[in-house]
């Protein structure tokens, strides 16, 4: 057996890590492997497009940005934002538990498919996390910003990720099923499922400790302690913390000035 | 019987209008590479069946040469303002949520009727792709709401869609790529030579050890393929059956359940997986195209862990 394949692998992290696009990285990393291990140009070119057009199901999910767009333009993100500014008690952390618990139940039913990116975390719970997360802390910097969006992101692939094997018909339990039934090993999908309880319960509690923890640095890190109208604690902010925190709102270099998703 | 063809039909003309709606859009300066990638995409979703696999290589090198040669811009998003936003959201309220439960609702309520009653024999939908057939009716149906209820310009959905999918620009594409580098890794016997590797340097005697390079190499071979599927049939033939459920007499159920969600745990830290890492980034805006990456590690790394000692106690030490 020849290893020379493998070489199609360390193209695709060196690509990635060099920032090359990934989809020529992807392509190139795709071509070298097939010739490596032996075949033709056309034959590595034709089994490329094999597998692209056997995979359409995966880009079918953006037919939902019409509506969310739509919605977004009449004023969908702040109505959420709303909400949470007039909910008491609401923080960053607790709502984005909450979107976890939904998430891993909701697939532990096989319903994986009710919530995603695109139809609940952009117009839905990044709008929501932020809103209560500037009631944590005021306005939030850039980078807190950030990590907010990059968390509610986070929230929904671990609630998916690890409730979804609960559930007795979902791909992978059927996948691992038949593996083993081909080694002659007799599994039903329900004990599988049981198993996936303790990891699903596990990820609960140790994303859930980290969203808390979130919370924790959101109120240390606020500016002005509770009682306050945001807009102040943003002015004493400034005082105290100098402009650094804030950051530029945008740099001439960058060409146009970066947008949150509610100025699309 | 309605199947994933209708979807796809539907696909196709949604990227054909954003390819035309693209073509039109004088804000942006690089329209044509805009109107060139949804064009692409547009005929892929309605010919792709039609073109033959080398047809389609053409088109997917076309698509990779379109992102590569950085051809595809931004359009200015100019519908409504921020501050009218908040406005039009006082005056809607909480019935915009509508509309977009929509979509989750008739996915539900299709999916358990599909289930449970004789509509499943009835031959309406595909069952194989009952999923996706539900979203697409769930996109018309909330799209028929929302024209009927907002009464919005004729084109304002698929110019919205059509911004939100600037946005996120060639990402879109790359899940189906990384899924095309999955077949062609497989045709090339990636997977084989990984699990030899795996399998010769495995330690003689120690079960823990064993668990261990099971569950490290579920994690590798996830974050190399970028998902945890490809990984399992490798990662069980080299080291779960022969070492762990032969060898050691180790609980089936629990080798084959905790390992694919070790391989889980991979899939939270690795751009190959990116319809969960880098698109939701873009999608998001984020500055940081990793940004989802890191803020996954802190919990995919202890859980990972949980999941080790799972195998071991639950899967070996308690079992016997």
């Amino acid at each position: 057996m020849t290893y020379l394949p493998l070489l199609g692998i360390a193209l695709v992290v060196l690509g990635f890590a060099l920032r090359f696009n990934p989809l020529l990285v992807v392509l190139v990393s795709a071509v070298a492997t097939g010739l490596l291990s032996g075949m033709h140009f056309v034959q590595v070119l034709s089994a490329v497009g094999k597998g692209f057009n056997d995979n359409r199901s995966i880009t079918v999910v953006f037919l939902v940005l019409p509506v969310i767009g739509l919605l977004e333009r009449y004023g969908l993100q702040q109505r959420a934002r709303s909400i949470i500014e007039s909910m008491r008690g609401a923080t960053a952390g607790r709502l984005l538990i909450t979107y976890l618990a939904f998430r891993q139940v909701f697939a532990a039913l096989g319903l994986t498919s009710v919530a995603g990116h695109p139809q609940t975390v952009r117009p839905l719970v990044t709008p929501m996390a932020e809103a209560a997360a500037e009631k944590e802390h005021g306005k939030l910097d850039e980078a807190t910003s950030e990590k907010v969006k990059a968390l509610s992101a986070a929230t929904d692939n671990v609630g998916a990720f690890f409730g979804e094997d609960i559930f007795v018909a979902v791909g992978s339990v059927l996948l691992i099923q038949g593996s083993m039934a081909g080694f002659g090993i007799v599994l039903t999908p329900i004990q599988l499922s049981l198993w996936a309880i303790p990891t699903a319960i596990a990820a609960f509690l140790i994303h859930g400790a980290r969203l808390l923890w979130f919370d924790r640095g959101l109120r240390k890190s606020s500016p002005g302690r509770g009682g306050e109208p945001a807009a102040q604690r943003t002015v004493e902010g400034v005082h105290r913390r100098a402009a650094s925190t804030l950051g530029p709102l945008h740099h001439p270099s960058d060409g146009p000035p970066p947008r949150s998703g509610e100025e699309l | 019987m309605i199947n994933l063809h209708w979807v796809y039909a539907l696909g196709g003309a949604m990227w054909a209008a954003f390819a035309v709606l693209s073509l039109r859009d004088r804000t942006n300066r690089q329209r044509f590479g805009n109107a060139l990638l949804w064009a692409l995409v547009a005929i892929s979703f309605w010919f792709g069946d039609e073109i033959g696999d080398l047809g389609n290589g053409v088109l997917v090198l076309a698509i990779a040469l379109v992102a590569g040669a950085n051809l595809i811009g931004r359009s200015v998003g100019g519908s409504t303002k921020i501050e009218e936003r908040f406005e039009l959201a006082r005056r809607y309220g909480n019935k915009l949520f509508l509309p977009a439960l929509i979509i989750p609702i008739t996915a539900f309520v299709g999916t358990l009727l599909f289930t449970y009653t004789p509509l499943k024999g009835s031959g309406l939908f595909d069952p194989k792709s009952v999923t996706l057939v539900l979203l697409g009716l769930g996109v018309l149906i909330a799209l028929a709401v929302c024209y009927f209820w907002l009464k919005p310009p004729v084109l304002a959905p698929l110019q919205e869609g059509r911004h939100l999918m600037d946005a996120i620009g060639w990402a879109a594409l790359l899940p189906q790529m990384l899924a095309a580098l999955g077949a062609v890794f497989a045709a090339a016997g990636v997977g084989n030579i990984v699990g030899g590797v795996a399998g010769s340097i495995i330690p003689s005697g120690s079960v823990f050890l064993a668990v261990l390079l099971y569950a490290l190499g579920m994690v590798a071979f996830t974050m190399i393929m970028g998902n945890a599927f490809a990984a399992f049939p490798v990662m069980a033939a080299a080291i779960g059956i022969p070492i762990l459920i032969h060898g050691a007499g180790a609980n089936p159920a629990v080798i084959g359940a905790v390992g694919m969600l070790a391989g889980f745990c991979g899939t939270l830290m690795t751009p190959m997986a990116a319809n969960f890492n880098i698109v939701p980034a873009a999608l998001l805006e984020l500055k940081d195209q990793y940004g989802v990456i890191k803020a996954q590690i802190a919990t995919a790394i202890p859980l990972l862990i949980v999941n080790i000692l799972i195998l071991y106690f639950a899967g070996y030490v308690w079992a016997h």
